[in-house]
């Protein structure tokens, strides 16, 4: 390159980069759940986008888990230190109900498709509210411990088999909260697949689903973080538990632990971005050009290098390469993988947005009792 | 009164009880100065006081601002509950007439009230805040405000529209609206108009818009035939336009708005929910309360929850069991160590006392964690009791995730605060006094019993003060190792303030075991005396 080049490349970056500088602030405070998750994020669109904007700095708040509450006392407060916020969809429908979150026109907002489809089309139903930009398709699902399988019987391959004591003995992790657990009660107490939340919504259909659990009450321990049922089942303190399929994927595949993969009647849910509601001009402009560069299609599949995840766009699903460092093949790993999803649930959330408060009272009870 | 220092004629000169006789004879004794010594003397005091309390001004500030205050607002939360007279105003005030037990829905004017208040709430978003308010006290109305939201704007009352716009086209001109509202006779005439058209108004200047530059909306169309033809509504007087359109209404095409909310949702049909908006209207509400002690408010009055979704009291008398239970064995384990502590050499002493500190120095989650590797059913202990042979490897012991688990890493987390009071306390006990009873014949447990015990006991009445007021808000540890059996109920505040949002709730359970506390603080006051504990 002739110096002449170099000097009229660089002005023209300053020009830009200066016409950018104008209207948009640049540091960016981004939370996320910390972590594995958190490190794809970075890998896969906060490192490469800094690398493009080098006048950008970003920080990470871990603070996802407690978001909605922390959200809601900033702007009590009337001071919104966060720029972008990752949160799972339930939670973001309810920061859009409470007015936390800035609703946004995907169009507007959000890259086409690399295969030339609309923001709206590529998403398609996973915009499961005004204010929720979706970034990944994870699932809630058993993994089991390989070697604690008794001799001459099958491997778990069933959702069943989570509530059958006497072939699979051993004690099983669930989450300490109704949802999932009920629906998986009920799935295994004769209720059609389809029937599910017609059943729960009623007082009998919640008593069914609590009577089923109780079959294996003794015997379950209860997790309330993400990393509590691989900690469990690496240790051997329990036979089968549920957690997210990326949790488990890494207790495969990186820790090389006996556990085994069950996706029978695994519950699709997603984790995306919210803006908060009422940021600073500067600043939103900052954040609209970090997002949509950040849910772009390419973007997502590269965050699957890093993460069993399964990308929210359709046209990033073909995209989808290998593992960064261990070099296995992603595609089989994702949750929307075809042979893992012959039979799925997905996160019923208008139904867990009414009936939350009232199941979990009843479920919060039973386990006291 | 010269004064004289002659010692020669000590009669004459003032003594001190010149003063009290002057006094008792001619008024108040007097200062130096004149004035009287009572006076002089409290305001000397005053001026103490004054510069002390200048001296505290900032720390007392600080404490104001940033504990007693947030914590008082947080408290109010309890009872506070003005969001829905805040969203729905009209509807309210419709509903104080409603009998509720009829059991029979509220008249056309309610709904119209509902729709009103509904549109404007949708506008600026507060409709599914609303909705997830009332949620807590009956369940699908987050969905229903959802939804409602989204159906509201499109109810066919722009029949009114067009009928009022096809009488005078100035109508659909906001600017009409802005004059009209300019006289005051008209808000009178129209009242639910006027009210709304306010409202409106001040919602689009608050966005920075302006009012005479909008879209008339439909539910301001509805809101004048409302008034229009409320019986007794009197327009002499008023604009031509407004006297023809009263001319004219009678005659108009009208919009069932109760058949309209049912086509949006049918559980609109269902008496419960206007219920519970009329229960839960007034500014201020018992109903966290009664949640928190297991009952519910409803329109039939106070009662119960039913037996299946009774929670917190179980969880308040176990936090109470649990954090006594604890304070004891803080008490039996710390004991014995501060005792050592206290009679050994310094140099002896310093370095046990390292180790008494040294899990202050290490994470909280740290020590909790390894707890869970020592107690679980693959933990260290099992392992060594399944090696020794004395336990059956299929029978290991549960000793996690029950209230044992809690009980064991909480009495480990806590008891440097049982056993430093303890310390410096037993510290100040001379050891000749345990010498001297012994020499005076008492056996080393009647020493120990009637001499030294009593003069420790201040150490444990702080120690057993701080133990169990830190372990009735702690929630961490219960959390991670309590499993269901030895959870707190600072844990179900946790999920309340974090995951349900219901902050109302979670600030009324606080406040009633801020209270259990302070009611046990006095009870201890009373039978053992504050003035007995000592931190050294």
């Amino acid at each position: 390159m002739t110096l002449r080049k170099t000097i009229l490349a660089t002005s023209a970056l300053t020009v830009i980069a200066g016409a950018a500088v104008a209207e948009m602030a640049n540091d960016m405070t981004l939370v996320s759940w910390g972590g594995a998750y958190q490190n794809s994020q970075q890998k896969a669109y906060v490192e490469p986008y800094l690398e493009a904007h080098p006048e950008v700095s970003a920080t990470w708040d871990e603070s996802s888990a407690e978001a909605v509450a922390k959200l809601r006392a900033m702007n009590e407060a009337g001071n919104i230190t966060w720029d972008l916020v990752d949160v799972v969809a339930a939670d973001a429908i309810r920061l859009c109900d409470e007015g936390l979150a800035m609703e946004y026109d995907p169009e507007e907002l959000l890259a086409e498709g690399e295969d030339g489809s609309s923001a709206e089309d590529d998403f398609g139903d996973l915009i499961v509210s005004d204010c929720f930009i979706p970034q990944i398709v994870y699932s809630t699902t058993f993994g089991y411990r390989t070697d604690m399988v008794p001799e001459g019987v099958e491997a778990p391959n069933d959702i069943c088999d989570v509530f059958d004591l006497e072939t699979y003995p051993g004690k099983r992790s669930l989450e300490k909260r109704p949802i999932n657990n009920m629906e998986w009660a009920l799935l295994c107490d004769g209720v059609a697949k389809e029937d599910v939340y017609d059943v729960l919504e009623t007082d009998e259909g919640q008593e069914q689903a609590l009577a089923k659990l109780d079959t294996i009450k003794d015997s379950v321990i209860w997790w309330s973080a993400g990393a509590d049922t691989p900690q469990l089942l690496a240790d051997g303190e329990v036979f089968m538990g549920s957690t997210y399929n990326g949790r488990l994927f890494s207790v495969i595949e990186e820790q090389d632990q006996p556990v085994g993969m069950m996706w029978d009647a695994q519950v699709f849910d997603l984790d995306g971005w919210i803006i908060p509601a009422g940021l600073p001009e500067d600043r939103l402009e900052r954040v609209k050009d970090f997002v949509k560069f950040a849910t772009d299609t390419q973007r997502l599949a590269d965050q699957a290098a890093y993460i069993s995840y399964g990308p929210a766009r359709k046209s990033s699903a073909p995209l989808v390469g290998q593992h960064a460092e261990l070099g296995i093949d992603m595609g089989p790993h994702m949750p929307t993988d075809p042979d893992n999803a012959a039979n799925t649930f997905v996160y019923n959330y208008d139904f867990w947005a009414d009936y939350r408060d009232d199941i979990d009272a009843k479920f919060q009870a039973w386990l006291t009792q | 009164m010269t004064s004289t220092t002659d010692t020669n004629v000590p009669l004459e000169g003032p003594t001190p009880d010149d003063g009290l006789r002057a006094a008792e004879q001619s008024g108040p004794m007097l200062a130096a100065d004149g004035t009287p010594l009572k006076r002089s003397l409290a305001k000397a005091l005053r001026r103490e006081k004054m510069r002390a309390l200048m001296l505290i001004a900032p720390l007392l500030l600080f404490v104001l601002i940033t504990f007693i205050a947030p914590i008082g607002d947080m408290l109010l939360r309890s009872v506070r509950n003005d969001i829905v007279s805040n969203t729905l105003p009209e509807t309210v005030e419709q509903l104080a007439s409603w009998d509720s037990t009829q059991q029979e829905l509220p008249d056309e004017d309610t709904w119209t009230a509902l729709y009103i208040d509904l549109v404007l709430a949708e506008e600026q978003k507060l409709h599914t805040r609303l909705g997830s308010r009332l949620n807590y006290e009956l369940t699908g109305a987050s969905s229903l405000f959802r939804k409602t939201g989204r159906a509201v704007g499109r109810f066919d009352t722009d029949v009114y529209t067009d009928q009022f716009t096809e009488l005078d086209e100035s109508w659909e001109n906001a600017a009409t609206w802005v004059n009209m509202f300019s006289e005051s006779d008209v808000a009178d005439a129209l009242p639910l108009t006027a009210r709304t058209w306010e409202r409106w108004a001040d919602y689009l200047e608050s966005e920075g818009d302006v009012p005479a530059e909008e879209d008339v909306e439909d539910f301001l169309f509805t809101a004048l035939y409302k008034d229009l033809t409320r019986e007794g509504v009197d327009v002499s007087g008023l604009s031509d336009r407004l006297q023809q359109a009263a001319a004219a209404v009678p005659e108009f095409e009208t919009v069932s708005l109760v058949e309209q909310f049912e086509d949006a949702d049918e559980d609109w049909l269902d008496p419960a929910i206007m219920q519970t908006i009329q229960t839960y209207s007034p500014r201020y509400t018992s109903g966290y309360f009664l949640n928190a002690v297991d009952a519910q408010l409803t329109a039939d009055g106070v009662s119960a929850r039913p037996e299946n979704e009774r929670i917190y009291g179980i969880l308040f008398k176990r936090t109470i069991f649990m954090s006594l239970t604890i304070t004891l064995s803080c008490i039996i384990l710390g004991y014995p160590v501060a005792w050592i502590l206290a009679n050994l050499p310094t140099r002896s002493a310093n370095l046990l006392m390292i180790l008494v500190l040294l899990p202050f120095w290490t994470s909280l989650l740290v020590r909790t964690s390894a707890w869970k590797v020592m107690l679980q059913q693959q933990g260290v202990i099992n392992d060594t009791l399944v090696w020794l042979g004395l336990v059956a490897d299929d029978a290991r012991l549960v000793m996690i995730n029950n209230q044992f688990g809690t009980i064991v890493a909480m009495t480990h987390i806590l008891l440097p605060f049982m056993i430093l009071p303890m310390y410096s306390v037993m510290q100040t006990i001379p050891p000749s006094y345990l010498r001297a009873a012994k020499s005076l014949g008492a056996t080393n447990w009647t020493a120990f019993w009637r001499v030294y015990f009593p003069q420790s006991v201040p150490g444990i009445g702080a120690g057993s003060i701080l133990v169990f007021i830190l372990s009735i808000g702690y929630y961490i540890t219960p959390e991670i190792v309590g499993g269901t059996t030895g959870t707190f109920i600072s844990n179900r505040i946790a999920y309340h303030i974090s995951s349900s949002l219901n902050w109302g709730l979670a600030a009324a359970l606080g406040t009633i075991l801020l209270a259990v506390v302070l009611i046990l603080y006095w009870a201890y006051d009373k039978i053992v005396g504050i003035d007995n504990v000592k931190l050294g």
